[in-house]
C-alpha cells in the first residue's frame, strides 16, 4: 500500500468532497423543511383567514354565527393577562436575577435556587396549569380570573426572565462594579445606578421573548378552566370618580386569543375554521412581531456594546 | 472634625446598612420564588394524587388497559395515556432529531457566515410560534395532505400531530446542538483538517464526538418538549383515550387528557378532578427521569477537550 | 567550508517563491523566497508577530479554512514541482502530503489508537491489520509505543502533556507524509518533555523533511540544520544554522541572536 500515491490520494479526496456536497445539500434541505413548513403554515392561515380579517373581526364578540363572530373579548383578555404577567414576572425575575448574580453567596441555598430555576424551565406548561388550578383557583380562591391566568403565565416565564437578567448582568465587566465600589457606593447603589441600567436592554430582550412565549400559551390557561365563550368585556380599569382607576378587572372571567382560536378550531363547521385561521393569523403576527423585536434588539445590542 | 457631624454620619451609615440588608432580603425572597414554585407543584400534585390512590390501587393504575375515569365502570390504566404520549413523541423525534442534528452540523461546520446569521433568528421564530397554531396546521393542512397518501387515515391521528410537533421541536434540538459544536475549540478542527480530513469527516469524527454532552442535552430537551407538548395533540390527535402503538390512529396523551377534563365541568374534589393531577404527576416523573438521564449523560461525556 | 561540502547532497523539498500573504487587507508576509531541504530540519525564528507561524501555515494551506485570507506567489513542492498554493491544487491534497503538529497538543477526544489511525481512516484505510501495523510503527517512531502499548484504547486526554504532543507527532507520522510542520511544538511543555520532543525531531529527520517554528533560539540552534530569521513579515536572513548563529551576515539577525533585540 502506498500512502504517497497521488492518484489514489486524489480519488479519496474526490470521494470525500462528493460527500461534503451531498451533506451540504442535505443541510439546506433540512433548513428548507423548516422554512417551507413555516411558509405553508403562514400562507394557509392567511388564505383561509383573509376573508374574515376586517375591522368588525376585532370589534365583535364571539358569536354562534361564524360570520358575526370576532375576537374583541380575546384580544382585550390577552392584553390584560399579559399586563398582569408582566407586572408579576418582570420585578420578580429581575430581582431574582440580580440576587443570584450580585448578592448570592456560594452555598447550598444558592445551589438549590439555581437548580430549581434550571429545572423549572423544563417543566411542561400544562403542569403550571395544574399548579394554578390547585393553588390559585381553589387554595387562594382567586377563581378563573385574569389574575389567576396572569400569575400562572408569570411563573411560567419567570425562568426565562431570570436567565436573561443573569446573562446580561454577567456581561458587565467587573471593573464597572469595582469603579462604583471605589467611589463608596453600597451594593444596592451599584446595582441601581450601574448594573440595572447597563443590563436593561438585555433584560428587555429576555422579557419580550418570555412574553412572546406567554401570549401563545394555551394549555395552562385551559387547565385553570378559563371560559371559552365570553361575550362581554372585563370592567374597565378606569372610572369617573376618585381614585379614577380600579382593579376589578383582575378578578373578571376572560378569554384569550389562543383559547378563542382553539375553540373555533374544535368546531366542525368550516365557517368557524376560517375564524380560527384569522385569529391564528393575528396571533402569529403578534408573536412574530415580539420575537422580531427581541432579535433586532439583541442584534443592536451586540453591535453597540463596547466595554 | 466636628463631633456632631460625625455622629450624624455614623447614624446615617447605620440606616444605610439596614436598608441594604432589607433590599438584599427582598431580592432573596424573589429568588426563592423558584423554590416555592417547585415545592408548590410537588405539593399540589402529590396531595391530589394521594387522595386518588386511596381509592384506586396502584396495581390497577399501572396495569389496567383501560382509561375510563368518568364512566360508571371506571378504569384507571395510565398505560392508555402513556401509549399516546410515547407514539406521538417517537414520531416527533424521528423528525426533530435527524433534521435538528443535520441543521446544527450544517450551520456550525458548513454554512457561510451570512446564511448562519439569517438561519438562526429564523429558527428562533419557528420555535416561537404558539403551539396552538401548529395544532391548527396539523389538523387543517397536514392531515388532509396525509389522507391523499393513506385515504383511510382518520381526521384525528397521532401521525400528523407528531410530524408537526417534530418540526416545532427542530429549533430546540438544532440550537443547543449547534452551540455545543461551536464551543469545540478551533484547535481540534485544525488538527483534523491538517490531517487532510474533509469538512464532513471533521464534523462527524471530531466535532460531534467532542460535543457529545451538549448534543445529548439537546436531545433530552427535545424529548421532554415532545412529552410535555399539549395543544398540537389536543387539536390534531383527538382526545379519546385509546391504547394503541399505531400512529395512524387517534389517541389521547397524558397532556391532552388534562385538557379534555379541564374543558368539561368537573366538580372540585371528585375522582375525575383528581385524575388530572395524577396525570400531571406522571408527566412530572417522566420529565424528572429525563432530567436525570440527561445529567448522567452529561457526566459521562463531559467535554474532553 | 562545511556548508559547501554539504551543498552537493542537498535536495530541495519545497521552495517558497515570492510568497506574500494577506489577512484581508493586512499583509503578513512580504515576498518570501526560501528553500526547505529534504530530510533536514529548517527552523523559522523571529520575534512574535514576525509572520513565522503564518509562513508555516502556508505550507499546508491552513489559511484556506478562514475567509478573507489570500496568497500571492507560490510554494513549489518537489520532486513533482507542484505549486501548493495554486487554486487548482486541493488544500486537502496538500495536507495529506504535509502533516502538521500544533503549538498546544490537540489530541482528538478519542482513544490513543484512533487518534493515530485518524489520518489513515480519512484516507479510506479501514483494514484492521494495516491500521494495527501503521499505528504501532508511528507510535514507535514517536517514541511513545512503550508507554502506551498496554492502553491503546484509553482516551488520549488521559495522557500527560508531553505524551499528548508525542501522540500528535505519531498522528502526523502515521500517514507517511513528505514533510512535517511543527508550530512551536514545545511551548506548552515542561523542560523534560521539551527535551524528549527535541530529541525526537532530530531522529525524525532521517525519514522526513521538517519545518519548525520556534520562539526559542536555543531550540533552533539545537535541532535545526537551517535557520531563517524573519522580521515584520520579511525573511531577513536564511542559511545553515551554524552560520546564522555564529556569523550572521546581517546586523538585524545578529542583534536578535545576541539578545540585543527581541
Amino acid at each position: 500500500m502506498d500512502l504517497r500515491d497521488i492518484q489514489s490520494i486524489r480519488a479519496v479526496i474526490a470521494r470525500g468532497k462528493r460527500w461534503d456536497v451531498i451533506f451540504s445539500l442535505l443541510g439546506l434541505l433540512a433548513l428548507m423543511t423548516g422554512v417551507l413548513t413555516f411558509v405553508a403554515l403562514f400562507a394557509d392561515m392567511t388564505i383561509q383567514g383573509a376573508p374574515r380579517l376586517s375591522l368588525d373581526f376585532f370589534t365583535n364578540f364571539p358569536s354562534r354565527r361564524a360570520g358575526e363572530a370576532g375576537i374583541l373579548s380575546a384580544w382585550v383578555g390577552t392584553t390584560l393577562v399579559m399586563l398582569t404577567t408582566a407586572m408579576a414576572a418582570v420585578p420578580l425575575g429581575v430581582a431574582a436575577g440580580v440576587y443570584l448574580e450580585e448578592y448570592a453567596p456560594k452555598n447550598w441555598v444558592t445551589d438549590v435556587i439555581e437548580i430549581n430555576v434550571t429545572n423549572l424551565a423544563g417543566v411542561p406548561s400544562i403542569v403550571y396549569g395544574l399548579l394554578a388550578l390547585g393553588l390559585f383557583v381553589y387554595q387562594f380562591g382567586l377563581g378563573q380570573s385574569i389574575l389567576s391566568a396572569g400569575l400562572t403565565l408569570a411563573l411560567l416565564i419567570l425562568p426565562i426572565v431570570i436567565v436573561a437578567t443573569r446573562e446580561s448582568i454577567r456581561a458587565i465587566p467587573q471593573v464597572i462594579r469595582e469603579g462604583a465600589y471605589a467611589l463608596g457606593a453600597t451594593p444596592w447603589q451599584t446595582v441601581r445606578d450601574h448594573i440595572l441600567p447597563y443590563s436593561s436592554a438585555g433584560i428587555l430582550t429576555g422579557v419580550i421573548i418570555g412574553m412572546a412565549r406567554a401570549i401563545g400559551e394555551t394549555a395552562p390557561i385551559i387547565t385553570i378552566g378559563a371560559l371559552t365563550f365570553i361575550a362581554f368585556l372585563p370592567p374597565a380599569p378606569y372610572q369617573e370618580t376618585l381614585p379614577f382607576f380600579n382593579f376589578d378587572w383582575l378578578m373578571a372571567p376572560f378569554t384569550v386569543m389562543p383559547i378563542q382560536m382553539f375553540n373555533w378550531t374544535s368546531r366542525p363547521e368550516a365557517a368557524f375554521q376560517a375564524n380560527a385561521a384569522a385569529a391564528g393569523f393575528v396571533l402569529v403576527l403578534m408573536t412574530l412581531a415580539m420575537n422580531g423585536l427581541a432579535i433586532f434588539l439583541r442584534y443592536r445590542l451586540r453591535r453597540n456594546i463596547k466595554w | 472634625m466636628i463631633p456632631a457631624t460625625t455622629s450624624a454620619r455614623l447614624k446615617k451609615r447605620r440606616t444605610r446598612h439596614l436598608r441594604e440588608r432589607v433590599i438584599e432580603g427582598v431580592l432573596f425572597l424573589a429568588a426563592s420564588i423558584s423554590v416555592f414554585t417547585t415545592v408548590a407543584i410537588v405539593y399540589i400534585l402529590v396531595k391530589e394524587s394521594v387522595v386518588f390512590f386511596q381509592q384506586v390501587p396502584l396495581k390497577d393504575f399501572l396495569f389496567d388497559t383501560q382509561w375510563t375515569p368518568l364512566f360508571d365502570d371506571a378504569h384507571f390504566g395510565i398505560v392508555v395515556l402513556l401509549s399516546g404520549t410515547v407514539v406521538s413523541s417517537v414520531v416527533a423525534l424521528c423528525v426533530a432529531i435527524p433534521l435538528g442534528t443535520i441543521i446544527a452540523i450544517y450551520l456550525s461546520e458548513f454554512a457561510p457566515f451570512a446564511l448562519r446569521e439569517l438561519a438562526k433568528p429564523f429558527l428562533e421564530l419557528l420555535g416561537g410560534v404558539p403551539t396552538i397554531i401548529y395544532g391548527y396546521f396539523a389538523l387543517i393542512f397536514v392531515t388532509p395532505l396525509l389522507q391523499k397518501i393513506y385515504p383511510d387515515l382518520p381526521g384525528f391521528n397521532l401521525l400528523s400531530a407528531g410530524l408537526v410537533m417534530g418540526i416545532m421541536i427542530i429549533p430546540y434540538v438544532s440550537s443547543l446542538s449547534e452551540d455545543a459544536m461551536r464551543a469545540v475549540p478551533m484547535s481540534l478542527r485544525e488538527g483534523s483538517y491538517a490531517m487532510g480530513a474533509t469538512r464532513l469527516q471533521t464534523a462527524l469524527k471530531v466535532v460531534m464526538p467532542a460535543a457529545t454532552s451538549g448534543i445529548a442535552s439537546a436531545y433530552i430537551l427535545g424529548i421532554s418538549r415532545a412529552v410535555g407538548e399539549t395543544m398540537i395533540l389536543a387539536v390534531a390527535a383527538g382526545m379519546q383515550p385509546n391504547l394503541t402503538w399505531n400512529p395512524l390512529e387517534p389517541a389521547a396523551t397524558v397532556t391532552t387528557y388534562i385538557v379534555q377534563v379541564a374543558l368539561g365541568d368537573l366538580p372540585h374534589g371528585s375522582i375525575g378532578y383528581q385524575t388530572i393531577f395524577v396525570a400531571g404527576l406522571s408527566l412530572m416523573l417522566m420529565t424528572l427521569m429525563l432530567n436525570i438521564v440527561g445529567h448522567i449523560l452529561r457526566k459521562k461525556y463531559r467535554e474532553a477537550y | 567550508m562545511e556548508t559547501t561540502a554539504n551543498a552537493e547532497q542537498l535536495v530541495a523539498k519545497a521552495q517558497a517563491q515570492n510568497l506574500s500573504f494577506y489577512y484581508s487587507d493586512y499583509q503578513a508576509l512580504k515576498s518570501i523566497n526560501m528553500t526547505v531541504h529534504e530530510k533536514k530540519v529548517t527552523a523559522l525564528i523571529g520575534p512574535s508577530g514576525c509572520g513565522k507561524s503564518t509562513l508555516l501555515r502556508c505550507f499546508n494551506r491552513m489559511h484556506d479554512l478562514y475567509p478573507g485570507n489570500r496568497y500571492e506567489g507560490g510554494i513549489r513542492l518537489h520532486p513533482d514541482n507542484t505549486d501548493l498554493l495554486s487554486p487548482d491544487v486541493d488544500p486537502i491534497e496538500v495536507r495529506m502530503r504535509i502533516s502538521m503538529v500544533f503549538q498546544k497538543p490537540n489530541p482528538f477526544p478519542k482513544s490513543i489508537y484512533e487518534n493515530v489511525a485518524y489520518g489513515l481512516r480519512v484516507r479510506g484505510v479501514n483494514k484492521r491489520v494495516i491500521l494495527d501495523e501503521k499505528v504501532e510503527e508511528a507510535l514507535r517512531d514517536a517514541a511513545l509505543w512503550d508507554e502506551v502499548k498496554e492502553r491503546l484504547d484509553d482516551l488520549a486526554s488521559n495522557l500527560s502533556g508531553g505524551q499528548q504532543q508525542r501522540l500528535c507527532i505519531a498522528r502526523a507520522l502515521a500517514t507517511e507524509p513528505e514533510m512535517i510542520l511543527f508550530d512551536e511544538p514545545t511551548s506548552a511543555l515542561d523542560p523534560i518533555a521539551t527535551a524528549n520532543i527535541e530529541e525526537l525531531i532530530s531522529e525524525l529527520k532521517e525519514k522526513v523533511t521538517i519545518l519548525i517554528v520556534t520562539h526559542n533560539m536555543q531550540q533552533a540552534a539545537r535541532v535545526s540544520d537551517f535557520t531563517a530569521y524573519m522580521y515584520l513579515g520579511e525573511l531577513v536572513e536564511f542559511g545553515a544554522t551554524d552560520q546564522i548563529f555564529i556569523k550572521p551576515q546581517k546586523k538585524e539577525t545578529e542583534d536578535y541572536i545576541t539578545g540585543r533585540f527581541g
